[in-house]
């Protein structure tokens, strides 16, 4: 077993894993933290999408040992200190950025990922960050309106393109 | 996935030692391997992590001259070199997706060489040399085939390093389900010649289509190339995606495409 330190959320947080141990079931199973969920665990999905030192991961596609030291962001820690929801989670629910909720953590994790890097993007680089997280419900277009709500631009009528 | 034992270390020397392991495997950003690995593809009975050692990674721009740590994620490929070499950094800008671009290395792609792979292609093209704990190898050398390069057993691509031709552009047509390339080019100009280098063809893997090359070197214009024929498809993948006929014609008009956009 190798012994593993890092941040989750802010918290220091330590524990034992395996070699193969993912960082999501660190995550999900060792800091109990469910938010992040396993979609597909093919690196395909995007739905376990979380921040490792500032940028998006699969963490079904990151071992465990290999953050030691790290920095990692889950959607548990994107709502506000006081507990209201972040600009992206507000914009996905105002703009109805979901339904069955079940890619919606990665969603929101991609997405704040994407305004962090580019505060203003076009709804064309909105679709580009996107593409490595799918979801079944939505058919994309709210969900694209919801980060262009976040940014604070325009909600135009989006189309696929 | 099987269990490994794993290894972190922060030296290539280190690095170069724990790959003498029997069956160790180096792991530089994983987003192919670990799939790999879960399907038990790969079996590795050691896992060594090369994502701890600082000595690879950067990005370093001296002239025309470009040394890319082999550790270097696609991310920060594509953030440093957004003014000094825009062709390339729109390359990493445009593999797999925003968290394979985090975690994926330009030394673990060169080293897998997967046939669909960007990097072989604009490694190729820019007059790249592979560093390695031991040596140094010309990209027209390394790249020998279908996931088959000149590594030897527990050698590390530590480096890529590169030439920043004059004009270049990389032209992919993309897979839409896997999102690498289901044929690509990328094309660059430089003051002695052109070098035209495609991936996602061949069953060899990335090439050079050289008739392409002549022809552009001469005039450096998409009509340069519209009386070559095309190469020839009978060696191109053929998959439910396309057949190599199709290919062999998607070769040449991505070769214009890119030189359109260069």
């Amino acid at each position: 077993m190798i012994k593993i330190e890092m941040t989750v959320n802010g918290r220091p947080v330590s524990g034992e894993v395996e070699g193969r141990t993912l960082l999501v079931d660190f995550i999900r199973q060792t800091l109990l933290l469910t938010g992040t969920h396993v979609g597909c665990d093919t690196t395909q999905c995007g739905a376990c999408t979380i921040h490792l030192d500032g940028e998006p991961v699969k963490s079904c596609s990151v071992l465990a040992a290999e953050c030691a030291g790290a920095r990692i962001t889950t959607i548990e820690g994107m709502a506000n200190a006081d507990g209201s929801l972040s600009s992206m989670q507000q914009a996905f629910q105002d703009y109805h950025g979901l339904q069955c909720g079940f890619c919606t953590p990665g969603m929101v994790m991609a997405a704040t990922a994407l305004l962090e890097e580019n505060p203003t993007p076009s709804e064309a680089e909105i679709r580009h960050h996107l593409e490595g997280n799918i979801c079944r419900c939505t058919g994309y277009h709210n969900i694209v309106k919801a980060v262009q709500a976040a940014s604070g631009q325009d909600v135009t009528p989006v189309a696929a393109e | 996935m099987y269990d490994f034992d794993f290894e972190r270390p922060t030296t290539i020397q280190d690095a170069v030692e724990a790959l003498k392991a029997e069956e160790a495997i180096a792991f530089s950003g994983g987003q192919t391997l670990m799939p790999t690995m879960k399907q038990r593809l790969a079996m590795p009975s050691k896992v060594v992590s090369l994502t701890a050692i600082d000595e690879m990674k950067g990005v370093r721009l001296d002239g025309t001259s470009l040394w890319i740590g082999g550790a270097t994620t696609h991310a920060t490929v594509k953030r440093e070199l957004a003014e000094s070499y825009p062709a390339m950094s729109s390359l990493a800008g445009r593999i797999g997706d925003p968290s394979v671009r985090s975690r994926g290395t330009i030394g673990g792609s060169v080293a897998n060489n997967d046939p669909s792979a960007c990097y072989p292609a604009g490694t190729l093209a820019s007059k790249g040399v592979i560093v390695t704990d031991r040596r140094e190898i010309p990209a027209d050398e390394f790249f020998q085939g279908m996931f088959m390069t000149a590594l030897e057993e527990g050698e590390i691509v530590t480096a890529v390093k590169m030439q920043v031709p004059e004009r270049a552009h990389y032209a992919k047509f993309i897979q839409p389900a896997s999102r690498f390339p289901l044929t690509a080019v990328y094309v660059a100009k430089f003051d002695d010649g052109v070098r035209v280098a495609v991936t996602g063809a061949s069953e060899m893997g990335v090439f050079r289509w050289t008739e392409a090359e002549e022809a552009l070197s001469s005039g450096f214009d998409a009509g340069a190339i519209d009386g070559l024929a095309t190469p020839d498809g009978a060696d191109m993948i053929s998959d439910l995606h396309g057949s190599g006929d199709y290919r062999a014609h998607l070769v040449k008009v991505m070769t214009k495409r890119a030189v359109a956009a260069a």
